[in-house]
Order: structure tokens, then C-alpha cells, then sequence
């Protein structure tokens, strides 16, 4: 854990340094990865702490980035903007996870990912508020280019340390406690006494704040937002797959594959523009089939063998339910069982 | 008679989205694999039924078994040699690769064909029943696209590996306790969602204009169908199609077209979280 933050810490550092190389292309790939780490590290608390596969990343970054774009055009201050189109999405999911949290499994796929497309058609129809298919202007900000970039890459770069810090609060608290005990059985979770409702809401909600403050700075930083690119099924499906890549349910995975992916994604398949997203299809399908892990997985296999294998299955529970160590013991017996499978 | 028009629309339209869901749907049901592949498996049928008349004059209703045959084949390969080692994965998984799989056949057909829309046109006039007026080739494809969903129904029910696909979907390992070969059923299974796709795909090149832009639209009205209808049985895609089919025709009458998509969706929604077996409820046996 410790060792995660000190690189984590080092890793920020570096893309902070990035600017003074003074090439604008390298802050631009910056900016890229600190949003698709923050993008990944938010998606990992209800992706991979409680194993729902949300696929509703885009319909936040969406909505925020439409959010942040009305209020700037209506005459806020950028930064108010930002923290407005995060509240706005905070409301939003806190809203749809009552609903949404209600199914498991292949339907909480499906209905998340109709969300964003069900956002994009409003925003696409709604002409008179969101400007239709043509898109919405955004102001673009004084200062030149060269100051304008390193101002996005430190917006960025502070959304993804804000990510990271509150992933470390989730990890090692009750909320990150709770959410691994929905993944592993979420009725043996629920009986020993979780408010396993209150716990996903929650799980839902930070993952959805931090994509739609992303959703507003790149829309203030792009200065130009459309239905199409805003709310995209693109993007909804590759952040997950970052946070595969790198190893689901951890501090540091999230980072390492969306790093890696956007490194990958720009220097090597920018080189072969028609076979883009086939390129992009054969990494994902490798990556289910051979590093099934991810990448922290591949350090750590011979570890994750679970020691409770020998644990009868028929062990009494503590009677003290509702306390932690109790869960534990209820669920690694459920898992020795294999129900959970 | 507006208000019959608008019926007949509604109709015709949902035995198109009957056709195109009913494969996704026994996928989704007998395999618990949503398959994102199923809409570009659609928009390959139709790209290759306009291609054989474009360039081999060949009649889309000729062109039709083949197509489907092609996809089946297609269908089993990627079900033996790929998804069957994951069909016990969660959601995420299995998702996530038909996905990856979706972008690698849809950059293909954007290569290869280009994504200029195009479709066949027949020419074949239209045909009125007092006020209502269809034009033939939309009348065809209706026809066809229930005539290949109830043929489907037809063999689940009679042959014995249909019968074999309705055990797995019950109960997989009470099936393959009883001897039944999952990952030939799964395989079969797979291949029948993807021939379906190819046939519908030429089908749909009949009435609309195809293009791969369009792959994730298709999906989309596949998942609306099989929510609203249930999983995994031809009856359900069927009510569901005609459903859609129904309510998008009266909510574009009502609402202006580009708000009727909308309305499918909204509707989904509210269903997937108040009655998620959909509206037949919960198993069919066929």
C-alpha cells in the first residue's frame, strides 16, 4: 500500500515536470494521461471494488462537459463552472443509482450503457438548450496556447491526484470494506448486516463526481463540445478496459493501464490511422484471453491463491453479525464454496 | 385513416426489429453473452447482399440463404474457437471481448467496402389496402423477416439440437448431466444468432440505406427488444420487436421522428428497473 503511493506520488511528480521540457505535444499526451487515469481510477470503485461492470463513464463525462459548458456560456467563471458541472453529475448518479443499482449483472450492463446513449439522443434533440447536432462553442481561454496547455495539464493532473486520494479513503475504509464484500456475495453481504444499497449508491456516486468535473475541463480545454463525442460508447468501454489492463480492484492498476493504454494508443496505432480500431479490438481481445489479471496480476499470481481453501465450508459464522471480522469470515467461506462464481 | 397507417408502419417495422433482436436474444439467453458483435453481424449481411447485386446482379432473395449461411459459419468459428473459453466469465469479460471483436469487423468492413451508405432498390411499386399504402419491397421484408423468426420458433421447438439450446437455457448443468455437449449447444447457439443477423442484415438492405455508422443504432434496438420482450425466446423478441415497432411508429407520429428512438429507450429503462424479466415473463419453454 505504501509502496503504491510512493510510486503513485512519483508518477504525478513526473507528469507535473512534464511542461518544462517545453514541447507542447508532450503536455498535450499529459493531459491525456492524467484524464484517462482519473477516468480509470473512478471507475475502478464501482467497477472494481464492487464488481459491477458500470459502462456509464461517458454519460458522466458527458454530462459534465455539457453542464460546464452552459454554465461558462452562461457567464461563470471557468473553475465555478467545473465545480458545478460536478455537482450536477453527483446529483445525477446519486439519482440513477436508486434505480440503476437495482439490477445485477447483465442488466446493470445494459442499462448503463443505454444511459449514455439515451443522454446523447436528449442532447442531440434538445436544440434549443444543448445546440442540437451542431455542438456548443465554449469561450477560449486569454493567455495563448502555451499557457492554456499547462493550465489544462495541472487541472488534470489535480483531478487525478483527487481521484487517487479518494480511492486510497475507499480502499482502506469501511466504504472500500463494504464494496469488496458486494463483489465477493452480495446477499451473504447483505444478511450480515451491510446496507448494501447505501454502499453502491455511494460507490456509484464517487465514481460518477470525478468523471463529470474531467467531462467539464475538457470541454473547456477542446472548447468545442458535440452529442457524438461527448457522450461516447467509445470511451465507455475503453475506460474499463484500462483498468483491466492494469489489474481492477486495486490502488495502483487503474494508473497503469490507463497510462499504458493511452501511451500505446497514441504512439503506435496513431501510425496506422484506417486500422485504428481494429488495432484497438485485437489489444482488447489479447488482453481478456492472456493477461486475464492485468498487469498487477502478473506480479502477484502466486499470491492470489486463497489460503481459505482448507477452511471447512460448514464453519459456524461468529455470532457477533454485523461486525467486520464476521463478514470476512461469512464471505471467504461463501468463496471456498465457490458460490460467488 | 391516418391512424391506420401508422399501424401498418409500426407493424412492418417491428417484424424487422423482431428478426434483428431474435438472435441477440437466444444468445443472450441460452449463452449469458451480450453480444455486441450482433449489430455489425447485421450490417456485414447487408453489405453483402448489396455487393452480390451490385456486382453479380444477384437477387437479394437469392442472396439471402447464402448470406446467412456464410454468418453461420462465421458465427460457429468465433463462438469454438474464441467465446467458448469464456462463457463462464463474468459480464465484463465476455462484453468486453465481443466488443473488442465488434471494432475489429467493423474496422474491416470500413475498409473494405467503405461506409458509404447504400441499399438495393427492387422498384417494385407499392401496394394500397384503401388508404393505406406500403411499397412491395418493405412488404417482402416484413413478410420475410416473421417468416425466418417463426422458422426459428419451428425448429427450436421440433429438431432435437433446438430442443437441446431450450435445456441449456433452463437448466446448463442439469443439460449436461444428461449428456447434452455444451460447447456444440453453445456453438450451434452462436452460429444461428449470427446466420440471423446475415439474414436480416439482407433483409434491412431491402428498406433502408446500410451503413457500418449505423452498427451501434441496430444494438441498441436489440437490447430495447429483448428487455421489453424477455430473453432468450422467440416469442418474447417477437412481441418485443412488434412492440417497438409499434411505439416508435406512434411516438415519431406523435412526438417528431428524431424524438422516437428516445421514446424505446425511456422505455427500456423503466422496464429494466421495475420489471426486468421483461413482458412475457420469466422463462419460455417454446
Amino acid at each position: 500500500m505504501k509502496r503504491s503511493i510512493a510510486v503513485f506520488i512519483v508518477f504525478a511528480i513526473a507528469i507535473a515536470l512534464v511542461p518544462l521540457g517545453g514541447n507542447n505535444f508532450f503536455v498535450q499526451q499529459a493531459t491525456f494521461v492524467a484524464m484517462y487515469c482519473t477516468l480509470a481510477l473512478s471507475w475502478n470503485l464501482i467497477g472494481g471494488y464492487a464488481g459491477y461492470p458500470s459502462f456509464a463513464t461517458a454519460a458522466f463525462v458527458g454530462l459534465g462537459a455539457y453542464a460546464g459548458a452552459l454554465l461558462q456560456n452562461a457567464g461563470i467563471p471557468m473553475v465555478f463552472a467545473w465545480a458545478g458541472a460536478t455537482l450536477v453529475t453527483g446529483v445525477f448518479a446519486a439519482l440513477l443509482g436508486f434505480g440503476l443499482l437495482r439490477m445485477k449483472g447483465h442488466y446493470f450492463a445494459v442499462g448503463s450503457i443505454s444511459i449514455v446513449e439515451v443522454l446523447r439522443l436528449i442532447a442531440s434533440s434538445w436544440s434549443s438548450l444543448t445546440g442540437g447536432g451542431e455542438g456548443l462553442n465554449l469561450p477560449i481561454l486569454a493567455g495563448g496556447p502555451e499557457f492554456a496547455g499547462r493550465l489544462y495539464l495541472f487541472a488534470m493532473l489535480s483531478m487525478m491526484v483527487i481521484a487517487f486520494g479518494m480511492t486510497v479513503w475507499v480502499d482502506r475504509g469501511r466504504l472500500g470494506f463494504g464494496l469488496r464484500c458486494i463483489e465477493q456475495n452480495e446477499d451473504a453481504a447483505d444478511m450480515v448486516g451491510i446496507n448494501v444499497t447505501r454502499y453502491k449508491t455511494m460507490g456509484f456516486t464517487l465514481s460518477a463526481l470525478c468523471c463529470g468535473t474531467v467531462g467539464a475541463i475538457s470541454a473547456s480545454w477542446v472548447a468545442y463540445i458535440a452529442p457524438t463525442d461527448a457522450f461516447s460508447i467509445l470511451m465507455t468501454l475503453k475506460v474499463p478496459v484500462m483498468v483491466l489492463l492494469g489489474g481492477p480492484g486495486t490502488i495502483l492498476g487503474p494508473v497503469i493501464g490507463a497510462t499504458g493504454f493511452v501511451l500505446l494508443e497514441q504512439t503506435v496505432w496513431a501510425q496506422f490511422l484506417d486500422y485504428n480500431q481494429a488495432a484497438l479490438g485485437i489489444v482488447i481481445v489479447l488482453l481478456i484471453f492472456f493477461l486475464p489479471g492485468g498487469l498487477l496480476g502478473l506480479t502477484r499470481r502466486t499470491s492470489r491463491i486463497p489460503a481459505t481453501a482448507a477452511h471447512p465450508v460448514s464453519q459456524e459464522p461468529p455470532a457477533a453479525t454485523g461486525h467486520p471480522a464476521a463478514v470476512e469470515t461469512v464471505t471467504q467461506a461463501q468463496s471456498s464454496k465457490g458460490v460467488h462464481a | 385513416m391516418e391512424f391506420l397507417q401508422v399501424i401498418v408502419n409500426g407493424l412492418t417495422l417491428g417484424a424487422l426489429y423482431a428478426c434483428l433482436a431474435v438472435g441477440f436474444s437466444l444468445v443472450w439467453g441460452v449463452l449469458n453473452v451480450i453480444n455486441m458483435l450482433h449489430g455489425s453481424l447485421i450490417i456485414l449481411g447487408g453489405y453483402l447482399t448489396v455487393y452480390a447485386w451490385q456486382h453479380w446482379q444477384v437477387h437479394p432473395l437469392v442472396a439471402l440463404l447464402p448470406v446467412a449461411g456464410l454468418l453461420f459459419l462465421l458465427g460457429w468459428v468465433v463462438q469454438m474457437t474464441m467465446i467458448n473459453r469464456l462463457v463462464r466469465q463474468p459480464v465484463l469479460t465476455t462484453l468486453t471481448v465481443t466488443f473488442g471483436l465488434d471494432l475489429i469487423l467493423y474496422n474491416a468492413m470500413n475498409v473494405v467496402f467503405d461506409a458509404t451508405p447504400r441499399r438495393v432498390t427492387l422498384d417494385l411499386g407499392t401496394l394500397s389496402l384503401g388508404d393505406v399504402v406500403l411499397p412491395w419491397d418493405r412488404v417482402i421484408a416484413f413478410a420475410l423477416a416473421l417468416g425466418l423468426t417463426l422458422a426459428l420458433y419451428a425448429v427450436m421447438r421440433t429438431s432435437k439440437m433446438g430442443r437441446a439450446i431450450v435445456a441449456v437455457r433452463m437448466d446448463r448443468d442439469a443439460a449436461e448431466l444428461l449428456g447434452i455437449r455444451i460447447d456444440r449447444v453453445y456453438a450451434m447457439t452462436f452460429a444461428i444468432g449470427a446466420g440471423l443477423a446475415g439474414a436480416c442484415g439482407a433483409l434491412m438492405a431491402l428498406v433502408f440505406p446500410i451503413t457500418t455508422n449505423i452498427s451501434g443504432l441496430i444494438l441498441g434496438k436489440a437490447f430495447v427488444v429483448c428487455v421489453i420482450g424477455g430473453l432468450g425466446t422467440v416469442p418474447g423478441a417477437l412481441v418485443g420487436g412488434l412492440a417497438l415497432g409499434l411505439i416508435e411508429s406512434f411516438g415519431g407520429n406523435w412526438f417528431g421522428p428524431q424524438n422516437a428512438v428516445l421514446i424505446g429507450f425511456g422505455l427500456m429503462l423503466i422496464l429494466l428497473m421495475t420489471r426486468p424479466t421483461g413482458l412475457l415473463g420469466r422463462k419460455g419453454y417454446e
